[in-house]
């Protein structure tokens, strides 16, 4: 197959108050994976909303096969054969149409012409075909609002190649997947590749990128900084260094911080539904406590339970008093905080200013006896906050919604640290968020730490349990399977682990590049 | 070049999102003014004190009920009970007096704390049963169109009215009383209520709060906001302010009228939606609520003044709303 060329020359893109992208320029290749890489807020989405048709308000030229073309809408863009999977990947998709509905949505869509009736049979048999070619195993009549993230992910690509496509974009589709999901999205991103498709594949997650990745693009503010053949001799440091223009040595030394009175005890905790089971565990004042555990090993719905959004049985005694917490307006009361997984849907008030997000769930630090807000202080912590976290905003009174999607991230962590709770829970508070951030955040969270709170960290990202928890519980189906204190354990014991002590071969590869 | 031009333009349409509303009223006002021009005087008959004051008057108890409806607006709910429970304050608050002749500080709080009842009916269907909001209180709003009609037995409360039980009413509807319903009082509790709706929503940590559950209910809750009290406290205050606009109809007029109050839902509603566009809040907001309702009282009155026959009226209204409204949202991404 020729391989065909897509360029992008001096892209622009501008916003009230932001220019996004200027004078970018990208080129992609048929048949290769091509990494897109960047800080948050750096302009990748924005750059590849462009190619998608989402941007149309762009100057500059996009050039196909030597061809000038426009990609002004999105039905532009489709026809020109690129598509998008966005970062947020619930908003694609139609929650209560079959999959085999919303694999062939856009054939349902545009390519009906004069028929006016919808050919079941048909519509479910070219769904399959399209899942068979990618090797996907979903069942083509379950309702798309019952998959899982990773099926939901996989129903997008489908769709996306269920008509035809040249181009395929993937805005961070790891950032929600653990690590045995992430190889099957890997094989099918590969297979697609070898079909002569050309693929962007944005993530924050840089190792992983050398796995499956020909070529990098870095991005800093807006601007392209350097774009380059991913080979092993490029190191992970040298393109963060690219990505934040500063210095970078990747290693994150832990803070040794005095561990004080046991905080919080929870004996025999049981969720209604057997989400979680039988769980005991402490933390105690000044102390980070890993939870790490597969996506779906429960530890979201722990999480939830401890905070109150779920029934349960069990004693949690906090402080060494009992609390009962029937709804997480009773957690809060009583000192917890709660940094939610999925964070736009259950953390940011996409509609309201930075500020306002930041301040909501501490209240009472910026009203007075009769309630009134004082918004001057309101306003000068959220920006102390904004500056503590690195979030990228033009200023504290942006709506979110027009943030990136990591600085979305971090206003809903930043709303949590804000707050003066005892016991901080927070669930993969670091997804979508850059290297840089990240070591921005830790030093955040232990900075609470060694104000003696205490910290139940949940994640399946084993690297940031190991480096910055004092011990580690292991979750696989619902129950504490392990723990482990600092320094005590691999990160391919906890894999072990949380796999249920069994398939310690079937993610070895993974293991070897990390 | 190509790029100033489309910032220019960027700029522009922003502006105009913003300012849409309040530049439609500018122009209606600059379009009356001349509309009524009075070349022997050399002036207007539009803009005068009189007419001013008469504006006012008019959009007054559509504005205090659209402010109830603007809490409820700003939860993320919709109120379609409001003229129900309008006319049902009018209806009791008259037979407090004419039936019963009765105090009228003591009328006025018995009446609003009835009104309360239609609160208490949207908040058991709302939050308790889950029934979405819209057709919850539309049911509501039929529950008490029949209990004001059947607390009347039908008919309109006027003084020396015959009761139900055969008997003469005794009471008078007193000049005090009536006196609320008359300039300047009447405008003065229209914008009392109107600045305590700004101060609380845009102030105090309940109107957060009520913006937050608003907003993303999920994250208010988990926020450790009350989302359900915050619910129940926006219906609440929304049918208090609506017994309010009817205490306000009945002073106006003296006696209660059937289906006077149920007039007020549609335009309250339209108030406060066109509300959410002023200034580009983007919500429900209580400047707004009043700007709303500004618009369509302006616009009425202009178009009386112009002549236009009342048959035709609303298709005028309809069309520069509409107008208005596309200014402001055609605009926004
Ligand atoms: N619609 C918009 N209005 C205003 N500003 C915007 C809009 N969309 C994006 N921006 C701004 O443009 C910049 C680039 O955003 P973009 O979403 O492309 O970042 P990103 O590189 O994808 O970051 P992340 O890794 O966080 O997803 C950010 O500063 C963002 O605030
Ligand atoms: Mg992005």
């Amino acid at each position: 197959m020729d391989k065909l060329k897509l360029e992008m020359k001096n892209i622009e893109v501008e916003f009230p108050g932001v220019k996004a992208l200027d004078g970018v320029d990208f080129s992609l290749t048929s048949g290769t994976i091509h990494a897109l890489v960047g800080a948050n807020g750096a302009g990748k989405s924005t750059l590849m909303k462009v190619l998608a048709g989402a941007n149309g308000h762009y100057t500059g030229d996009v050039y196909i096969g030597g061809e000038p073309v426009e990609t002004r809408s999105p039905k532009l863009s489709k026809n020109l054969g690129i598509e998008i999977v966005y970062q947020e990947v619930d908003t694609a998709l139609i929650p209560h149409l079959s999959v085999a509905e919303n694999v062939m949505f856009n054939s349902m869509v545009n390519h009906m012409g004069k028929k006016q009736l919808v050919n079941w049979g048909a519509i479910k048999k070219s769904a399959q075909a399209v899942l068979d070619r990618l090797n996907v195993d979903v069942d083509i009549n379950a309702l798309a609002r019952e998959l899982t993230l990773h099926k939901k992910q996989m129903v997008l690509i489908a769709r996306c190649v269920a008509e035809r496509c040249r181009f395929l974009i993937l805005d961070e589709p790891t950032a929600p997947l653990s690590n045995t999901e992430t190889q099957d999205l890997f094989r099918v991103v590969r297979d697609l590749a070898k079909e002569g498709i050309g693929i962007v594949f944005i993530s924050h997650r840089l190792n992983e990128l050398y796995e499956i990745c020909e070529h990098i693009t870095i991005m800093k503010d807006g601007k392209l900084v350097d774009s380059m053949p991913l080979t092993k001799e490029l190191e992970v440091n040298t393109i963060v260094e690219y990505m934040l223009g500063r210095k970078y040595d990747g290693i994150y030394t832990k803070k040794d911080c005095e561990i004080g009175a046991p905080l919080l005890e929870v004996e025999n905790l049981t969720e209604k539904e057997g989400r979680v089971k039988n769980i005991d565990f402490y933390v105690r004042k000044g102390e980070i406590v890993g939870v790490a555990g597969l996506v779906g090993a429960g530890k979201t719905e722990l999480c939830k339970t401890l905070f109150g959004c779920y029934s349960h049985t069990g004693r949690m005694k906090l402080n060494g008093k009992e609390v009962r917490l029937g709804n997480p307006q009773q957690a809060v009361k009583s000192g917890f905080a709660l940094v939610p997984e999925e964070r736009r849907k259950e953390g940011v008030l996409v509609t309201d200013p930075v500020y306002a997000n930041i301040s909501i769930a501490a209240m009472k630090k910026y009203t007075n006896k009769v309630s009134i807000i004082n918004r001057k202080k309101e306003k000068i912590e959220a920006c102390q906050m904004i500056k503590d976290l690195g979030i990228k905003t033009p200023s504290e009174n942006q709506t979110v919604a027009l943030l990136s999607g990591g600085n979305q991230q971090k206003v809903v962590v930043g709303k949590w640290l804000n707050s003066e709770a005892d016991v901080y829970i927070y669930d993969e508070p670091t997804k979508g968020i850059d290297v840089g951030a990240k070591q921005d955040m830790y030093e955040l969270i232990e900075k609470l730490a060694a104000e003696g709170k205490g910290a139940i960290y949940a994640t399946c990202e084993f690297q940031e349990v190991l480096s910055i928890c004092d011990r580690i519980y292991v979750m696989y189906d619902g129950k504490i399977v392990k723990e482990f204190a600092y320094g005590e354990v691999s990160e391919k014991e906890l894999l072990y682990y949380s796999t249920g002590g069994k398939s310690i071969d079937a993610t070895n590869e993974k293991e070897e590049t990390a | 070049m190509q790029q100033t031009k489309k910032r220019k333009q960027l700029k522009i349409s922003s502006w105009i999102t913003k300012w849409g509303t309040l530049v439609t009223i500018l122009l209606l006002l600059l379009v009356f003014t001349f509309g009524n021009w009075n070349s022997d005087t050399g002036s207007s008959i539009f803009l005068t004190t009189t007419n001013v004051i008469t504006v006012l008057r008019s959009i007054s108890i559509t504005t205090i009920i659209a402010i109830g409806l603007t809490y409820a607006l700003a939860v993320d709910g919709m109120d379609l009970s409001i003229g129900a429970c309008a006319q049902w304050a009018s209806t009791f608050i008259m037979t407090m007096f004419i039936w019963y002749d009765l105090n009228m500080w003591i009328a006025i709080v018995l009446t609003i704390i009835v009104c309360l009842t239609v609160a208490a009916v949207n908040s058991l269907l709302i939050i308790l049963f889950k029934i979405p909001d819209m057709i919850a209180s539309l049911s509501v709003m039929f529950i008490f169109q029949g209990v004001a009609l059947t607390y009347s037995r039908g008919g309109a409360i006027t003084e020396r009215m015959v009761r139900p039980d055969g008997t003469q009413a005794p009471g008078l509807v007193s000049e005090q009383f009536r006196a609320l319903g008359g300039e300047p009082w009447l405008i003065i509790i229209m914008l009392c209520v109107v600045a305590i709706a700004m101060f609380i929503l845009g102030y105090t940590k309940h109107g957060r709060y009520m913006y937050a559950v608003g907003g993303n209910k999920e994250a208010a809750k988990l926020s450790g906001i009350p989302v359900e009290k915050y619910k129940i406290l926006a219906y609440f205050l929304s049918a208090t302010f609506a017994a309010i606009g009817g205490i306000s109809l009945a002073a106006r007029i003296g006696t209660a009228q059937v289906q006077a109050g149920d007039a007020f839902l549609m335009p309250s509603v339209s108030a406060a939606f066109i509300g959410f566009s002023v200034l580009g809040a983007g919500k429900a907001n209580a400047f707004g609520t009043l700007m709303g309702a500004v618009l369509m009282g302006v616009l009425q009155n202009g178009l009386i003044m112009l002549g236009v026959p009342f048959y035709m009226m609303n298709i005028v209204i309809g069309t520069v709303l509409a107008i208005a409204l596309a200014l402001t949202y055609v605009a926004r991404k």
